[in-house]
C-alpha cells in the first residue's frame, strides 16, 4: 500500500547501457503542482513518460491512488490494465499530437466515445463543456490544421481534460509555441491549478514553475539533484549544479 | 470489308450487360482490393510472426506470378479440391487479392510515415492498440495514400478485361461473343475500347471526389 497520491519509487531506466533515470524516487500530493526542471537530456520526459508507462521503466514502481501502474501481468490482462490506468491520467505532449483527420469536436469525443460508450448527445455536450473551459467553443468544427500552435494545444488539453483524469502529465506543453501563443496556454494550466487538478509539469519556463507549482523538482542526468518550493529552489538552491543551471537559464532568457 | 458501324445497333444490350459486369466486378473486387490492402498491411506491420509469415509469402505468390494464372487457379484449379465458385466471385477474389497486395504496399509505407505521436495520443487516452490502429493510424495512412491507391484501381478496371477468360460476360467477352456472330473485329473491339475509357472517366470522377474530400483535413 501507499500513502501518497503519485509514487515513484526506485524508478530505473536504461536504454542499452545508457542510465537515462537512476533510482529516482518521488510523491505527489493530490491536488499538488509539481514542475520538473533541468538540462535537455536529463531525462525529465523519460521520467513524465513512466509514469503513464509510455516509455516503460526497466525498474522500480509508479503508483497512482493506490494502485500500481506498471505491475507485473501477463500480457492481455496488463494491456487492459494499463489502458484503464490511462484513462485516469491526462498527457500533453510538446507538438500537440491532435488527430488532423478529426474536427476538434471529434478529437475530443473519440476517446470518450469508445472507452465510455457514452451517447451521441452526451459525447456532444461533454465536447461542448470541454472547449468551452480552454475558450475553443467557437472552433468546435474546426481541423487541427486550422488552429494556431496555441489553439491546438488547448484542444489538446480538452481532449485530455475529456477522460475526466485524475492526473495530469505536461510535457514542455508551450516549448514548441511562439512567444505571443504561449501566454493563452499558461492561462489554461492555470485555471486547472485554480480548480485543484493534480498535475506535473515538465517545463523550461521558470516564471511560470515559480507562479503555478508547489513544488520544483531539479533533475541532472537520471538523478533529483535537489527538490523544494519554488522560493527555495529558484531564490536559494542548496546545490552547486542547481545554481549553475539556474545561471545559465538566466543568462540563456538574456 | 470496309468499316460498317451499323452493325453495332442489334448488339448494344450485349455491350451494355458487358459495361455493367465490367462495372460490378470492378468495383466489388476494388472494395476487396481497399480493405483486403489495409488488413495485410496491418498484418505485415502487427501481426506475430506466425501469421505473417504465411500472409508474406502468400503476398509474394500474387505480387509475382502473372494474374491470368491467378484467374485459372482459382477458377479451374480450386475445383478439384472441392471449391466450386462461380466465374463471378472467382475473378473478384483473384482480382481483389491480386491488388489487395499492391495497396497493402503503399498503406504499409504509409502507416510507417505516420507521426507515432499519433500512436502516442492514442494510446495515452486510454485506446488499446488495435482502436488506436482503426481509428487514428490506418485512417490518415489511407488519407495519404488515395492519388495512388486510385492509380491501382484504374489498373484493375483494365485488367478486369482477363476475367472473360473464365467465361464473365463482362465487357471484353461480350465484344468477343458479337465479333463471333458478325465477323466484325474492329468495330466491336473499338466500340469497347471506348466504353473502357468512359467508365476510366467514371472512375477518376470517383477519385476526385475522394481526393477534395480529403484536401479538408490538411
Ligand atoms: N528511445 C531512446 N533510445 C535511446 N536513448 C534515448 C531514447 N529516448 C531518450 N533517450 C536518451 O535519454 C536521455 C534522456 O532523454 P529525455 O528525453 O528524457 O531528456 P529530457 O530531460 O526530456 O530532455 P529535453 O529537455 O531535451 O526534452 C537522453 O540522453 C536521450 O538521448
Ligand atoms: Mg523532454
Amino acid at each position: 500500500m501507499t500513502q501518497h497520491f503519485v509514487e515513484i519509487r526506485h524508478a530505473q531506466k536504461s536504454y542499452g547501457t545508457l542510465e537515462v533515470l537512476k533510482d529516482i524516487s518521488l510523491d505527489v500530493e493530490r491536488g499538488q503542482i509539481v514542475a520538473i526542471i533541468g538540462p535537455s537530456g536529463s531525462g525529465k520526459s523519460t521520467l513524465l513518460r513512466a509514469i503513464n508507462d509510455l516509455d516503460p521503466l526497466t525498474g522500480g514502481e509508479v503508483w497512482l491512488d493506490g494502485v500500481q501502474v506498471n505491475k507485473t501481468l501477463p500480457h492481455r490482462q496488463y494491456e487492459k490494465h494499463i489502458n484503464e490506468m490511462r484513462q485516469q491520467i491526462g498527457m500533453v505532449f510538446q507538438h500537440f499530437n491532435l488527430f488532423p483527420h478529426l474536427t476538434v469536436r471529434e478529437n475530443v469525443t473519440m476517446a470518450p466515445k469508445l472507452l465510455k460508450k457514452i451517447s451521441d448527445k452526451e459525447a456532444n455536450a461533454l465536447a461542448e463543456e470541454q472547449l468551452d473551459h480552454v475558450g475553443m467553443l467557437e472552433r468546435i468544427d474546426y481541423y487541427p490544421a486550422q488552429l494556431s500552435g496555441g489553439q491546438k494545444q488547448r484542444v489538446a488539453i480538452a481532449r485530455a481534460l475529456a477522460m475526466k483524469p485524475k492526473l495530469m502529465l505536461f510535457d514542455e506543453a508551450t516549448s514548441a509555441l511562439d512567444p505571443e501563443l504561449v501566454e493563452e496556454v499558461n492561462l489554461v494550466m492555470k485555471q486547472l491549478a485554480q480548480e485543484h487538478m493534480t498535475m506535473i509539469i515538465v517545463t523550461h519556463e521558470m516564471d511560470f514553475a515559480a507562479s503555478v507549482c508547489d513544488r520544483v523538482i531539479f533533475m541532472d542526468k537520471g538523478v533529483v539533484v535537489e527538490e523544494g518550493p519554488p522560493e527555495q529552489v529558484f531564490k536559494t538552491p542548496t546545490q552547486e549544479r542547481t545554481r549553475n543551471f539556474l545561471r545559465k537559464h538566466l543568462e540563456g532568457a538574456k | 470489308m470496309g468499316l460498317d458501324f451499323s452493325v453495332l445497333p442489334p448488339f448494344y444490350g450485349t455491350l451494355a450487360l458487358g459495361v455493367l459486369w465490367t462495372v460490378a466486378i470492378t468495383a466489388t473486387a476494388a472494395v476487396l482490393s481497399f480493405f483486403g490492402g489495409i488488413l495485410l498491411a496491418v498484418i505485415a506491420l502487427y501481426a506475430p510472426i506466425v501469421i505473417r509469415l504465411p500472409f508474406r509469402f502468400l503476398s509474394w505468390l500474387f505480387m509475382g506470378t502473372p494474374l491470368l494464372l491467378q484467374l485459372f487457379l482459382i477458377y479451374f484449379g480450386l475445383v478439384q479440391i472441392g471449391i466450386d465458385l462461380p466465374a463471378f466471385v472467382a475473378g473478384v477474389i483473384g482480382l481483389g487479392f491480386h491488388y489487395a497486395v499492391y495497396n497493402s504496399e503503399l498503406i504499409q509505407t504509409a502507416m510507417i510515415a505516420v507521426d507515432k505521436g499519433q500512436m502516442e495520443a492514442a494510446r495515452t487516452l486510454g485506446l488499446s492498440r488495435r482502436q488506436a490502429l482503426i481509428k487514428v493510424v490506418v485512417p490518415q495512412a489511407v488519407r495519404d495514400v488515395i492519388p495512388p491507391i486510385g492509380n491501382n484501381m484504374i489498373a484493375l478496371l483494365k485488367d478486369s478485361a482477363l476475367v472473360s477468360v473464365i467465361g464473365v460476360s463482362e465487357l471484353t467477352l461480350s465484344a468477343q461473343r458479337a465479333i463471333g456472330q458478325t465477323y466484325r473485329a474492329f468495330e466491336f473491339y473499338a466500340v469497347a475500347a471506348l466504353l473502357y475509357y468512359v467508365v476510366n472517366l467514371g472512375m477518376e470522377a470517383v477519385l476526385r471526389w475522394f481526393e477534395n474530400r480529403n484536401r479538408l483535413y490538411r
